[in-house]
């Protein structure tokens, strides 16, 4: 077929030299540790550790909101078990860092350098430290084995549509709670030199903690490794959204008929939403565990779900900085209405609600905040002047 | 076979339980095409506000002296249905009725808006409070019968024949009455029933409250059987209750009124055989894994049949 | 820019529908459709509402699956085939009830169109690599040739739902032209069109075909239009073809005359 080829070879006359490719590649990941160590180094002492805590619960909710509208903005799919993944991606890091301590380095410490350690003023060490590859490692396998769990859940998106789908996910994330809570105990760091040293490897995986969660992890988990993959997630999703294999992404949730006669594949776009949602979603898990340094099988339940739903619905699903904007507003809102504690899941309801009837796009839709009329004329006012 | 029949039974009772509430769900899906996923809170709040009425009437919970007559949990019944049947009329009207032509993902969320409201509102301190609350006894625990070592309990008589009585009157009201042939004319086709003069508003409302009415007479049902403390409302197991409904609804050929009842009997007997001869700790997962079986390999239901979008 | 397809076999028809038929419940929505329609021809489709042209173009692009019969596009057998593979083996459509991709701009719609002749993966769109950007400024160009073929080029940023419903039917076609088919299905391109846009139309749809070498098979109300246009018209009834010939002769037809006008 002559014009398939047409397209390419169209292509290929317009492309640049391979360098920009390259660059293209590396400056999102130079950038991701520059915000990293911006934040850990500057703005964390700078603010106190309280509100430290706060910006770094804001990071792993900016990704888990980001992640989500992949799914729930981009194929218009409507997954209610995000935490699901986010649990799993949870459970696998910390079950590779905190047995993967103990068979490597023979106790469950922390074994990291000054960027994974909590507090960096007082810490005599290295920048970085062995603990610090094998918490990488971890993050990554517990985006991966999450990834592999959304690809699984996405295939009856196959068959299933809108609010089935929903109520599937749904399903699947208390799925994933029973399953954890049925695994055992696990060894403590009291016993390493004892039970630890002789449990066969293979056993390790299914001593999670059951009922009680999975506690004592080693605390990795700093603004560094936080903002770096917020970083990190935003790219990827941006890139994704503003690119043909994006526009494929939106075409399933604009039209099914209509984007498959046009020769895309829906089925398998769906799919591809679902484990890219959940790698990050796994890579926030991970994060979210090495910070508390524990991970219960209810932090998978639907309740955290919703929390992430919330922030996607009222950022406007498909905005990627809506998300990112309705993330730091929602972490935040519970510190700044204290007193109103019991009335905040309320107005959660009641904002979702309100904007259903009112403004069912969202704060901002599938646009961006800067596509905004409002930020475009004080932009182009600022330009002029 | 003693085992199995008490099995039997306390499957069939729960069974009735699911297949009130997932014919709330049924009926609002045939009529609206949408999951009300803030069902499962109407039957919490059906559980809660049977408390509260009862309390109000002066019936104290366990450990006080005797049980009123049998009127008087008849009374809490009608009253917490009616309760519940003027707020399926309201989220009806407030939260549901402005999105009529909005698509469906719209619709599910502000479903989910409507029971997170509910959940939390109900943990206010002027609500129900956030600690468990103690059901009345309305029912002497007294035994029936028993045959080769079934014990048939007295709540299993009147959980069946209270569930049993009011399908029937749905049944009645569906397939024997105008408002029933109205209400399957929507079902089947919205605008053409509007252009027959049948108030299609109306018959929406209609069909939540009768809905929420169930969900409500499901609640009151649920505490009667179990008895003892009930959760409050933001508890997820008032969620996965109505999880297992719904499955039930699905399973039955969603839309299906016929097919509901049967779902949710097949699923109560499921749940209650898998928990005996399987394993407990699985309990919340055979319903699910039924689910998505179901979902993937018959997604129209057992009893339902297939629908071909058009283009 | 874009260039003529490979020309087909002689003789053979590019678009060859064997006696396919569907039938829904105990409706037989088609029965018995045939049609050989050569390299570069403008066929017409016509017949009373619900006689099931419609039908005829969901059978031909996947969306139902035929109980008898069989398609080939270019030699190529298509029942069975999922829609997007149809539209990838070189078959593409409008729809009557209009289905763009409302949220989305003029130029992204056109863009989508393009995404099935190009090559993607996730790594090359993650990383932007050269080859990508060299596709997306590719992609670009064509959709913005196309949109201005179909004066569309000047309000690119629009949102699709957004556009006057003739200019959405305009962005349908540009929007499938994208697709780069060997074979294009217009399902009433005319609807709700004024006279002079029609006759507007008609020079368009004559003159893409003879751009692109297109192969054409419409279904159009508008009888001036069709007998304007098509070289040959089939006309279906209650599913079935009554008469099959050049339009002069579908004029003159009784069969058809009574299919319209009922019978005296």
């Amino acid at each position: 077929m002559v014009r398939v080829t047409h397209l390419i070879e169209q292509a290929r006359s317009k492309q640049p030299s391979r360098l920009v490719g390259v660059g293209a590649t590396l400056w999102p990941m130079v950038l991701a540790v520059a915000v990293g160590l911006l934040m850990y180094l500057l703005v964390g002492p700078a603010i106190g550790q309280f509100q430290s805590k706060i910006l770094l619960v804001i990071g792993i909710n900016i990704i888990l909101a980001v992640s989500l509208t992949v799914v729930n903005g981009f194929t218009g799919q409507f997954s209610m078990g995000h935490a699901a993944f986010m649990a799993i991606g949870g459970y696998v890091a910390a079950g590779v860092v905190y047995y993967g301590s103990l068979k490597l380095f023979g106790d469950m410490n922390f074994a990291g350098g000054r960027l994974s350690h909590v507090g960096a003023a007082d810490f005599v060490g290295p920048l970085i430290g062995k603990g610090d590859f094998l918490f990488l490692a971890a993050t990554l396998a517990g985006g991966l084995f999450a990834a592999l769990a959304g690809w699984v859940v996405g295939l009856p998106s196959l068959r299933l549509r809108g609010d089935y789908l929903a109520i599937v996910t749904l399903g699947f994330g208390e799925i994933v709670r029973v399953l954890l809570q049925g695994t055992q105990s696990q060894i403590q760091p009291w016993e390493a030199a004892s039970l630890g040293k002789d449990a066969p490897v293979w056993k390790l995986p299914l001593m999670l903690g059951g009922p009680q969660g999975f506690n004592l992890l080693p605390t990795y988990t700093t603004l560094y490794w936080v903002w770096l993959w917020v970083v990190l997630t935003l790219v990827v999703v941006y890139r994704l959204k503003n690119s043909s294999e994006g526009r494929a992404f939106l075409s399933v949730r604009e039209d099914e008929i209509a984007a498959q006669a046009m020769g895309v594949n829906v089925t398998s776009y769906k799919v591809r939403a679902f484990t890219l949602a959940s790698f990050f979603a796994g890579v926030a898990g991970a994060l979210f565990a090495m910070d508390i340094g524990a991970i219960n099988p209810t932090d998978g339940g639907f309740q955290r779900s919703f929390d992430i739903i919330i922030m996607v619905v009222l950022g406007g699903l498909g905005s990627i900085s809506g998300a990112v904007v309705a993330a730091i507003v929602i972490t935040l809102l519970p510190e700044v209405l204290r007193d109103l504690a019991q009335y905040r899941l309320i107005l959660y309801a009641l904002a979702l609600i309100l904007m259903m009837i009112l403004r069912p796009q969202g704060l901002f839709g599938v646009r961006e905040v800067w596509d905004l009329a409002l930020f475009k004329k004080i932009f182009r006012r600022g330009g002029d002047a | 076979m003693t085992q199995f029949l008490q099995t039997l039974t306390d499957g069939l009772t729960v069974g009735a339980l699911y297949a009130l509430i997932a014919l709330g769900y049924t009926m609002v899906y045939g009529i609206l095409k949408f999951i009300n996923f803030a069902h499962s809170d109407v039957f919490a709040l059906g559980v809660h506000l049977s408390i509260v009425i009862a309390s109000i009437l002066g019936i104290k919970a366990l450990g006080d002296t005797g049980t009123p007559p049998w009127y008087m949990g008849a009374l809490v019944l009608v009253l917490a249905m009616l309760a519940c049947g003027a707020i399926g009329f309201l989220v009806e009207r407030l939260a549901y009725k402005p999105l009529r032509s909005a698509p469906r993902l719209n619709v599910l969320i502000t479903a989910i808006g409507v029971s997170l409201l509910f959940q939390n509102a109900g943990q206010l301190p002027w609500a129900f409070g956030v600690s468990p609350r103690a059901w009345p006894t309305l029912l002497p625990d007294g035994e029936l019968f028993s045959i080769a070592g079934v014990k048939f309990r007295l709540v299993h008589a009147v959980v069946l024949a209270t569930a049993i009585a009011l399908m029937l009157a749905l049944q009645y009201l569906i397939f024997k009455t105008k408002l029933g042939s109205a209400m399957r004319a929507v079902s089947f086709n919205t605008r053409t029933a509007a252009l027959m003069g049948i108030n299609v508003n109306g018959i929406i409302s209609f069909t939540f409250v009768v809905g929420s009415m169930l969900a409500a007479a499901g609640g009151f049902l649920y505490g009667v059987y179990y008895g003892g403390q009930m959760k409050q409302t933001a508890d997820s197991m008032w969620v996965m209750l109505g999880l297992k409904a719904f499955v039930a609804a699905v399973v039955g050929g969603i839309g299906n009124v016929r097919g509901a009842v049967l779902g949710g009997i097949m699923i109560g007997l499921i749940e209650f055989f898998g928990v005996q001869y399987v394993s407990d700790q699985y309990r919340d997962a055979y319903v699910f894994a039924i689910l998505i079986l179901v979902l993937l390999f018959k997604p129209e239901g057992v009893f339902g049949k297939a629908t071909v979008e058009k283009v | 820019m874009i260039a003529a397809p490979e020309t087909a076999q002689a003789g053979a028809a590019l678009l060859d529908v064997r006696g396919i038929s569907i039938s829904f419940g105990g409706l037989k929505a088609v029965q018995n459709f045939s049609l050989a329609l050569p390299k570069g021809g403008l066929y017409g489709l016509i017949g009373p509402n619900g006689a099931g042209k419609t039908t005829c173009f969901n059978l031909l692009t996947g969306v139902y699956r035929p109980s008898e019969g069989a398609i080939s596009l270019d030699g190529v057998p298509l029942v069975g085939r999922k829609p997007y593979e149809i539209a990838e083996a070189g078959l593409s459509r409008t729809f009557q009830n209009i289905r763009l991709f409302g949220e989305l701009s003029v130029l992204d719609n056109a863009r989508l169109g393009a995404h099935v002749r190009g090559r993607h993966s996730f790594f090359s769109t993650v990383c932007r690599t050269a080859f990508y950007r060299g596709q997306e400024a590719a992609i670009r160009e064509r959709a913005i040739e196309l949109l201005a073929i179909f004066k569309l080029d000047n309000r690119l940023q629009e949102q699709a739902k957004n556009l006057p419903y003739g200019d959405q039917r305009r962005l349908e076609m540009a929007r499938a032209l994208a697709t780069e088919p060997k074979v294009l299905l217009l399902d009433e391109p005319a609807a709700g069109m004024n006279p002079q846009e029609k006759k507007e139309l008609a020079q368009t749809i004559r003159g893409i075909r003879d751009r692109f070498g297109l192969t054409i098979l419409l279904i159009e109300h508008d009888m001036g239009l069709v007998m304007d246009i098509c070289e040959r018209i089939t006309v279906l009834d209650y599913g079935q073809i009554i008469a099959h010939g050049a339009p002069s002769e579908i004029q003159k037809n009784p069969k058809v005359i009574e299919a319209y006008l009922g019978a005296e």
